[in-house]
């Protein structure tokens, strides 16, 4: 025995392995079997949690997914802690350590239980209500107070050490749901030779008839039948079957994502096993065979431990052999609690009584009293007795004029309750599946389908096993020929089981109580109470997604399975329509919580983006590189020599390259060759400088707009022959530029004959800049005269540089007179150690990405993105000359014409000089003309670019200013938390100002 | 996640795809004078609810621009072809 509520017999559980496990610190032993709450039941634990708002005590209600109350949770370790589990969801394992939620210090000792004094504050849109006033108590006193008392679990306080898998899978039929329904429907069109797949959610496949022995299928008991239809199917080798796998999401296209739990249930698990497995599935049909939901009855202070679902009692004791209690009263709208009844009186439970709400009770009434069982028709529960856990109940008798009268005390310690079965419709209708409404039986079923998916069973409203079972059959059927396989006899199935009974009741049920006061729970997760759903409608709310967001009901993890129906009927009776009129909210995704880890995949830490390396990146690291992301790139933001700062190495590498020379490493330069007859039409088109008539062997600084005529890109064009050209972009823009030319070669001018390739990868860029740059390259250089009238700034030759084939551009972006050498990306590490060999002889230096900004910022070079933000044209930032007026057509043409991107108040990049050099203005600083503005003033612009100069011994700015070419020499302000830094406009060029080094 | 038959590659998830806008926009003749058609072929769109003609880049497959016909309520992709290129030609894959 495992618990005394464990029965002798009975139950699918291995009673021969009994497993050690812990719940709230405290040891418990159960079977290989068990869930968590089978095994909590059997050893008698009423209480496993506190509810979120009220904290009063709760205890399990269901005993699957849709649990409301029983969320707990697991730890193996502080990585491994996952919280807002469902305890049907845990399958005990030896060592299993698990604790309840929300109360604190303790599930019998809560010290915020004394909300359910102040419940009158609780009421609906309490958040709203309640807390507004003093505006400053919220966020210091309420919110923090609130928060910690209540809420569901807390995220694990390390990093998830577990792996999580990812799968993509096409199949012909994918099976949601392993019940009857889609046991057949999976044999079908496994029959036909479909690629199948079936997946549940729980650890064997079987769906109710686990919790129904009795049950026979073709003459067969139901487990023998379960047994040998799953020996079938794991016998086509195109049939994939998936036990604990829910079907989460339903997506466009027959696109279905099902969570695999792995591991969960084992004790020691394999380390190369993934935790969990997402399947990403595309099926060609889809069968939804996801079963029924049973509704409770809503009546007052239903919550107490020890009121249960009928069906969900019946599971215990069938599936996992334990009794939920010793004396039951029955309280039920359908059929199907009789079940229960019969199944909970054979384990030896004493039924007290069935309280039947219906006035004549239904077709099993009278077997039940020819069983011997007391019924009491037209008859309910008024209230429960006992607080953390069921003594009693008084009832209830209705009579035919609609008054209730006091009835009796019952002394018992559980109650069951069924209102009736709602079909699980969440699949269908989150593949947006319309739903009719069955007025006959009072449910919503699914309707006219959106995707290629059909419905059967339980979820269909389809009652009786036999019926079920033909219903899978035939979907399975039609599904797989619908998908393109052969026909498969037709099949019906002899059975014998229970029908579940879908009409019955949906609202608060009748009672004697007051029911502006008596709290009747309709969604136990949220504590939303049917007078809290009645109060909303009171204060206005009428749409049921309003009620529902303001009562917060079905809105918790649960998403209201258990509660959604009934709260519909409560608010339908409040607003005197129909709950048809009333409507339903949306079924959202997922049906079942989904852990981060499953979604993430393999995209975590390293893995999460691609990191792209230069080639000579074991080159800077060895020479000491501090380095940065640059999008996907590590750069190297500077090279400290041992002991030195960064600041100091970055005024060095300045210094440097001004005073001899500098290498550094361009290979991240986004590069598209540019290839065909049409080619140089094309660039010409593309960006706005004139490029039809460049000639071989120079290159062009180019600016690429769209046709909103704003700043995109810039680059360097060269042609290296008539049809060929070398196209350089920013680091950061070299894939949307490519996207971008093939966007325009695509779609506007297919006429074209161009190729644009990119060749990012394929080249190393070693950039040598200084005065002595010629001087480090020319020995290196062969077949190239380097001389500057031989080779003048912004050329390009292929040639070869240290015996490797190199693509050569005298380019600069320092000032200085520089080289870029292009070499094949193999030999990137090669030429940096001779070109880093010789800079070094010269008394130069590496240099990084700072260095670099400081260099280009003194010559006033913009950085796109930096000192452009997507509202720029060429003229804003300085660079109209490179626009050609004259071409007949270019992307950006037609923008740039509009009268606002030329007339006044444009934003102009200009310099900022401090009086005080030991300022350094900060990077996105706005810019006014008042040095004290009030709060509101209108900035004139903003401060892009900011740096310390070495070279020339202050702070340089760059800026963005409305009409800031025509304030050169007047005074602006910064204002700053410490004061307002008054500043000159200036030109945007600091440094050699002619251009003379350049052309050296 | 709707699935898009690429005319090169064959049914493809939306993820390897990079929405591109609307199809249906024309961009201007280079020596159309009138200023307000360029406006509209920069800025203006329709949000039409229903059968919309619009442009997918096949960026994690052949790197082609195709046309896609999809239902903005329902997402239903009625079909795709080739955005231009060698359409006139009469060459398809
Ligand atoms: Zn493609």
């Amino acid at each position: 025995m495992t618990g005394p509520f464990r029965t002798p017999t009975g139950g699918r559980i291995d009673r021969t392995r009994p497993i050690a496990f812990t719940f709230d610190g405290r040891r418990y032993t159960g079977f290989q079997g068990d869930t968590l709450a089978s095994a909590l039941l059997a050893a008698g634990v009423k209480v496993v949690g506190r509810s979120f708002k009220y904290h009063r005590p709760r205890g399990l209600v269901s005993a699957g997914s849709d649990e409301p109350n029983a969320l707990v949770t697991v730890i193996r370790d502080a990585g491994r802690t996952t919280p807002n589990l469902v305890a049907n969801e845990v399958e005990l394992r030896e060592g299993l350590v698990a604790e309840s939620q929300n109360r604190w210090p303790s599930l019998a000792f809560d010290v915020s239980a004394v909300n359910d004094l102040l419940s009158p504050i609780f009421v609906s849109g309490f958040y709203y209500k309640t807390f507004m006033w003093p505006k400053s108590f919220w966020s210091k006193v309420f919110e923090p107070v609130i928060r910690a008392a209540a809420g569901f679990g807390r995220a694990p306080t390390a990093a998830d050490p577990d792996g999580y898998a990812q799968r993509f899978v096409h199949c012909d039929v994918l099976v949601a749901g392993g019940g009857p329904a889609g046991l057949a429907a999976a044999l079908a069109a496994a029959e036909s030779g479909a690629r199948v797949i079936l997946c549940d959610e729980g650890p064997e496949f079987g769906g109710s008839l686990l919790a129904e022995p009795a049950a026979t299928i073709d003459s067969a008991p139901a487990a023998q039948w379960i047994a040998a239809t799953l020996a079938t199917l794991a016998a086509h080798p195109r049939v994939t079957l998936l036990t604990r796998t829910c079907a989460f999401g339903y997506y466009q296209d027959n696109f279905v994502a099902l969570l695999e739990r792995v591991t969960d249930h084992r004790a020691a698990p394999d380390p190369a096993l993934p935790r969990e497995c997402l399947w990403q599935v595309r099926a060609a049909q889809v069968v939804i065979a996801a079963g029924a939901l049973e509704r409770p009855l809503v009546f007052p202070d239903n919550d107490r431990p020890g009121v249960m679902l009928a069906g969900a009692a019946r599971a215990w004791v069938n599936r996992w052999g334990v009794a939920a209690g010793a004396r039951a009263v029955v309280y039920t709208a359908s059929d199907s609690a009789y079940a229960a009844a019969h199944d909970l009186r054979s384990a030896g439970v004493e039924i007290v009584r069935i309280l039947d709400l219906r006035p004549d009770g239904g077709p099993a009434t009278a077997v039940a009293r020819a069983a011997g069982l007391t019924v009491e028709t037209g008859a309910g529960i008024d209230r429960v007795l006992g607080s953390t856990a069921v003594t009693g109940v008084v009832t209830a008798r209705h009579r035919a004029d609609g008054t209730t009268a006091a009835g009796e005390t019952l002394a018992c310690d559980l109650v069951l309750t069924s209102a009736g079965w709602t079909p699980s419709v969440h699949l269908f209708s989150q593949s947006r599946g319309r739903l009719r409404w069955d007025a006959a039986r009072a449910t919503f079923l699914p309707g006219t389908p959106h995707e290629a998916a059909r419905s059967a069973g339980a979820c269909n409203g389809t009652a009786s096993l036999a019926d079920c079972l033909d219903e899978g059959f035939a979907a399975g059927a039609a599904a797989a020929r619908d998908a393109g396989h052969g026909a498969v006899a037709a099949r019906r199935f002899a059975a014998t089981g229970t029908a579940i009974d879908i009409g019955g009741f949906a609202g608060e049920a009748p009672h004697g109580g007051n029911r502006d006061r008596t709290r009747a729970f309709v969604d136990l997760q949220h504590d939303v109470t049917a007078k809290d759903i009645r109060l909303a409608v009171r204060e206005g709310f009428r749409s049921i997604e309003h009620v529902k967001r303001y009562t917060t009901t079905g809105m918790a993890t649960d998403q209201g399975k258990t509660s959604n129906i009934n709260a519909l009927a409560v608010a339908a009776a409040a607003t005197g329509t129909s709950l048809p009129a009333v409507g339903l909210t949306t079924f959202r995704r997922p049906y079942t919580p989904v852990s981060f880890g499953a979604f993430a995949g393999a995209s975590r830490g390293d893995l999460f983006d691609p990191v792209r390396r230069t080639p000579a990146h074991a080159r800077a690291t060895v020479a000491g590189a501090v380095f940065e992301d640059v999008g996907q790139w590590k750069r190297a933001l500077c090279l400290p020599a041992p002991g030195e700062s960064e600041g100091a190495a970055v005024a060095r590498e300045v210094r440097s390259v001004r005073a001899t020379v500098g290498l550094f490493d361009a290979s991240t330069l986004g590069k598209i060759e540019v290839v065909g007859p049409d080619a140089a039409t094309f660039l010409d088109r593309f960006y706005v400088n004139a490029l039809a008539k460049l000639p071989v062997g120079r290159c062009r600084y180019v600016v690429a707009t769209r046709d909103d005529g704003f700043v995109y890109d810039d680059g360097i064009v060269a042609r290296l022959a008539p049809d060929r050209f070398h196209v350089t972009t920013t680091t950061g823009g070299a894939a949307r530029v490519h996207a971008l030319m093939e966007d325009f070669l695509q779609t506007e001018w297919p006429d074209l004959d161009v190729w644009a390739t990119s060749i990012t990868e394929r080249w190393a860029v070693m950039a040598i800049q200084g005065p002595q740059a010629r001087a480090v390259l020319a020995p290196l250089v062969e077949g190239l005269d380097l001389a500057p009238e031989a080779f003048p700034h912004m050329s390009v030759a292929t040639c070869t540089v240290a015996g490797i084939p190199a693509r050569l551009f005298r380019v600069s972006f320092t000032g200085e007179l520089g080289f870029e050498v292009n070499v094949p990306a193999d030999h990137g590490a090669a030429l940096w150690d001779r070109l880093a060999a010789r800079v070094a002889g010269h008394g130069g230096t590496l240099y990084g990405t700072e260095a670099m900004h400081v260099l280009r910022a003194e010559k006033g070079y913009v950085v796109v993105g930096q000192d452009t933000d997507g509202t720029l044209t060429p003229d804003d930032v300085g660079l109209g000359w490179a626009v050609g007026r004259a071409k007949a057509d270019f992307v950006g043409k037609a923008g740039l014409a509009r009268p606002d991107l030329a007339g006044p108040g444009r934003r102009q990049l200009v310099g900022l000089r401090v009086e005080d050099p030991e300022v350094v203005l900060v990077e996105g600083a706005q810019i006014t003309a008042d040095p004290a503005p009030p709060p509101g003033t209108h900035a004139l612009g903003h401060v892009t670019s900011a740096y310390a100069s070495p070279n020339l011994g202050r702070g340089i700015a760059l800026a963005v200013v409305e009409d800031g070419r025509s304030r050169i020499g007047t005074i602006v302000h910064v204002p700053m938390p410490g004061g307002s830094i008054a500043a000159t406009v200036v030109a945007p060029v600091f440094w050699d100002e002619e251009g003379r080094r350049l052309h050296a | 996640m709707i699935l898009i038959s690429c005319p090169w590659c064959g049914d493809r998830d939306q993820t390897e795809f990079a929405y591109g806008g609307d199809a249906t926009v024309q961009r201007p003749a280079p020596d159309d004078a009138d200023p307000t058609r360029w406006f509209d072929y920069v800025h203006t769109r329709d949000n039409p609810r229903g059968s919309h003609r619009e442009l997918w880049f096949h960026a994690f497959g052949c790197r082609q621009w195709v046309e896609v016909t999809r239902d903005t309520a329902t997402h239903a992709v009625a079909g795709a072809v080739l955005a231009g290129l060698r359409v006139g030609e009469g060459e398809t894959p």
